[in-house]
């Protein structure tokens, strides 16, 4: 227990992605089995127990503290578990630390009535942070800042596997992964990837460089729209139907719509969708639908989710994805067609004849769903699928991010590596306020898409032109006279009432500081909703 | 104990020390204890700024303190100095004072003032744990005793120093290709990090700060043995895998960049609440602490048992309430000015 908590309290102080991934691998190669494989399941969310809530331990606090002395700690404490670990009083009688796997044993075990006793006497033998892992654990949700795909690519990084023989193995192997891991260890062969239902890796696209089509044959390939939502792997073989996000999370429970749609034996690739009437909805509607645990009927009514099919990776017991893309594609079109479901349908291939009529079609995408695409798809129709992503066999080609000239309003301290850089930057456009002046409005939040050098100049701009600090926060000079002008990129745009200003972009970064330009030349708020209603005809 | 009984021991004890907005004031002895601003007399705890200030025209301190304020603020930094070493006894008008260790920094000292068969302590800043660099904390029974209350709520319990040293060391071998910058104040931190290192066993060269090296100098001068230490100026390179020691206002400052990667560490009591980490940016929290602890606090309120405790500042409400629980009469002085140097 005591090296599963020292690893959770330095993952929930860093955001480097790097010390995390250093973090978890060297955790697996020092922790005993089954001890590892436990803290591998506990950070990828493969763990819950129902019978650990809230209210447990602060009863059991509440029975050894004082309850005003107890109140006062955890009103400057701000979190239960925190509080209840750092305030606990020990009795004397627990004369062994539990180890992770006997914690996690004795609790799949325990009736109701049991887990508040063996929580305390948990609690007494742990220190202050083995008590606030414990904590977290047995509450659920972690909150360290690691998702199951950088679990993942830590355990691969461990064996020196690459991170997709894992995807496809994993959800074959169940807590606390001993097969999984004696692999890794280099002492036994991979596990077997032969369960029904399992995720297959993803095949990706690389993104298209403009020098590249003079390389390429228009004949080679299909182009298709590349949908604006999340791409999904739909599985359902022998009667285990999944929905997996593209790195192999299971997100079934927040979609049971789709999942109860998946009415064939096989395994599609596609793109998650709000469809109304097999229209496709802003990004915007799919999202409140995502980062639930459970779907809530009424939003469920309100924003139906289907898929739009890319691909076919195995269909009635065979693995297709030896097949060219071709010979899928024909696959899927038929077990689509023979499908006929309001929920799942096939994503078009757009007929052309050289790269020119295909960059004209990208330019102005015809009227309807092909305006809220985010570009376009090319795949090599003698592709095999490929886990990855592989140079060559798929391009994407996005089309042009919009850009508006902002002005820095506010600036925020990094973390890590950044934390003596002012790196997070507010910034806003004009907006003409009932006087007939001109004042800013925040319309969102960049923090990449500089060079280390130019973030030297602007963590220089921002501590020369401090006007205000709040914390981590300093406000800085931007009125019409003055102010730094930042050329913004972003993918799209949404209405969005939790933002003052009405919008809330996608996806932005700073593309260019533009030193030269006066902050009086900025854009304002005016040209940002006209692209609004450009990406977003009116609704039926 | 009557009611008036009551009244008459806070009327004589109110002759022998009293809080007044510039100060806890002895009037027999024409003196301040910690003064927040320049006055004629003063005795002085412990160096830290917000205790030891410049300007006044007398100052009684240990020698060790004295040393520290002129080191500070340069040898003219009061009219005029007196020494008074551990145990000794002077008179300061008609009011008899002397110093005892507080175990909180070098030379740090609790004040006793003894008048009219009274017996008021006034204990500065103080912790009771072990600190090679320092003397050790030393109970004076008193009718009064005079607390601070920093970490006066039982979520403050530091753990072993030797622990919190130890996940230093683990982390600067698992990173050896980062910096390890430990954020620790100037005065009594710095040099207690620096030789808890020393006892774990690590002897490489650590490299500190330039506002840190007349403190170390002085301690070294009294007896600190800190082993070596060099200034934190060379190339990037050459900071890979070694510890730096600086103020924590340094950690998130440009000079910060100099270092490869940097692991920002920060020594300080507060360091065990994860929101306080959070908020400075700091990867790897030190729970080290020159200030008592909860167990601390209420263990050394239990020892003396004293017929008064006063709480100086910090969290006084919570100690009070564990005061009552416990049948120890207590009561809040509200002192400004204090600042807390674990959390600068």
């Amino acid at each position: 227990m005591r090296a599963f908590a020292a690893l959770l309290d330095r993952l929930s102080l860093t955001a480097s992605r790097n010390v995390k991934l250093r973090l978890i691998r060297d955790h697996l190669a020092d922790a005993p089995d089954p001890d590892r494989g436990w803290a591998l399941a506990a950070l990828t969310g493969a763990l819950s127990f129902k019978a650990a809530k809230p209210a447990m331990i602060r009863q059991a606090v509440e029975a050894r503290v004082d309850p005003e002395l107890f109140r006062l700690s955890y009103d400057y404490v701000g979190d239960l578990a925190e509080t209840a670990a750092l305030i606990w009083p020990a009795r004397y009688g627990s004369n062994r630390e539990p180890d992770l796997s006997e914690v996690i044993d004795a609790l799949n075990d325990a009736k109701r009535g049991e887990v508040g006793g063996l929580l305390e006497g948990w609690l007494d033998a742990l220190d202050a942070d083995g008590r606030w892992a414990l904590l977290k654990l047995v509450t659920g949700g972690l909150r360290v800042g690691v998702s199951a795909r950088l679990a993942w690519q830590a355990a691969a990084d461990f064996g020196g596997v690459e991170v997709a023989d894992i995807q496809e193995v994993w959800h074959a192997q169940s807590p606390p992964y001993a097969d999984l891991l004696a692999w890794l260890d280099g002492k036994a062969e991979r596990p077997s990837v032969d369960a029904q239902g399992r995720f297959r890796p993803v095949m990706l696209a690389q993104p298209i460089d403009e020098s590249d089509f003079s390389k390429l044959d228009p004949a080679a390939y299909a182009a298709e729209w590349k949908w604006d939502g999340i791409r999904v792997q739909a599985v359902s073989e022998g009667g285990i139907k999944r929905l997996y996000s593209r790195t192999g999370e299971d997100v079934s429970a927040a979609f049971p719509d789709v999942v109860e749609a998946l009415t064939y034996e096989g395994v599609i690739d596609g793109e998650l969708l709000v469809l109304r009437r097999g229209r496709v909805a802003p990004f915007g509607d799919l999202q409140q639908r995502l980062n639930r645990k459970t779907a809530d009927p009424k939003i469920m009514a309100a924003h139906p989710a289907g898929i739009r099919a890319y691909d076919l990776l195995a269909a009635d017991g065979d693995d297709l994805r030896g097949l060219t893309f071709v010979e899928r594609r024909a696959r899927l079109e038929t077990l689509v067609a023979a499908l006929a479901s309001d929920r799942i349908d096939l994503s078009p291939v757009q007929p052309f004849q050289s790269w020119e009529d295909l960059a004209a079609l990208r330019a102005a995408p015809p009227a309807g769903d092909p305006q809220a695409a985010e570009g376009l798809m090319l795949k090599r129709l003698d592709s095999v699928y490929e886990a990855g992503r592989p140079k060559g066999p798929w391009f994407k080609w996005k089309r042009d991010p919009h850009l508006i000239d902002a002005v820095l309003m506010y600036a925020q301290r990094g973390h890590g590596k950044r934390s003596s850089f002012y790196s997070d930057y507010t910034f806003g456009v004009w907006l003409e306020d009932a006087d007939g002046a001109h004042v800013l409005t925040p319309v969102g939040k960049a923090y990449f898409g500089f060079t280390d050098e130019e973030l030297k100049q602007l963590d220089k701009f921002v501590r020369d032109n401090t006007i205000e600090r709040f914390g981590p926060v300093r406000s800085v000079r931007a009125s019409r006279e003055f102010g730094l002008v930042l050329e913004v990129a972003f993918e799209g745009l949404q209405r969005s009432k939790r933002h003052k200003s009405g919008v809330a972009m996608r996806f932005p970064r700073i593309s260019r500081i533009r030193w030269d330009k006066p902050a009086k030349e900025a854009d304002e708020l005016a040209t940002l909703e006209r692209m609004l209603d450009q990406a977003e005809p009116a609704r039926e | 104990m009557s009611l008036s009984d009551d009244l008459k021991l806070s009327r004589r004890l109110s002759a022998v020390l009293r809080p007044t907005p510039e100060g806890l004031w002895c009037p027999e002895g024409a003196f301040y204890i910690d003064p927040p601003r320049p006055v004629d007399r003063a005795v002085i705890t412990h160096g830290h700024a917000d205790h030891a200030r410049a300007g006044h025209g007398a100052v009684l301190a240990t020698p060790e303190t004295l040393a520290i304020m002129g080191e500070r603020y340069g040898r003219d930094f009061a009219g005029s100095v007196q020494p008074l070493a551990y145990g000794e006894r002077a008179m300061v008008g008609g009011a008899e004072v002397t110093l005892s260790p507080a175990g909180h920094v070098l030379g740090s000292a609790q004040a006793t003032v003894r008048q009219g068969g009274l017996t008021v302590t006034a204990s500065g800043d103080y912790k009771r744990r072990r600190d090679p660099t320092c003397a050790a904390f030393e109970p004076v029974p008193s009718d009064v005793f005079i607390t601070e209350a920093t970490f006066g709520l039982p979520v403050f319990r530091h753990p072993p120093d030797t622990q919190e040293i130890g996940r230093l060391l683990h982390s600067v071998r698992q990173f050896p290709e980062r910096a390890h910058l430990v954020g620790a104040y100037a005065l009594g931190k710095a040099q207690r990090v620096i030789q808890l290192l020393r006892e774990a066993g690590y002897d490489e060269t650590i490299y500190v700060h330039g506002a840190l090296e007349r403190l170390n100098r002085l301690y070294e001068h009294f007896g600190v043995s800190l082993g070596s230490l060099a200034p934190a100026t060379g190339s990037k390179a050459d900071f890979a895998g070694r510890i730096i020691i600086a103020p924590p206002s340094a950690l998130a400052d440009r000079w910060s960049r100099r270092f490869p990667d940097p692991v920002a560490a920060f020594a300080s009591g507060w360091m065990s609440v994860r929101a306080r980490a959070r908020q400075r940016g700091v990867e790897l929290p030190l729970v080290l602490s020159d200030h008592a602890d909860w167990d601390e606090l209420t263990d050394t309120l239990k020892e003396l048992s004293p017929q008064e405790v006063w709480i100086t500042h910090g969290r006084d409400d919570a100690l009070r309430r564990w005061a009552e629980l416990n049948g120890l009469t207590a009561r809040a002085l509200h002192l400004v000015g204090y600042e807390d140097e674990d959390d600068d």
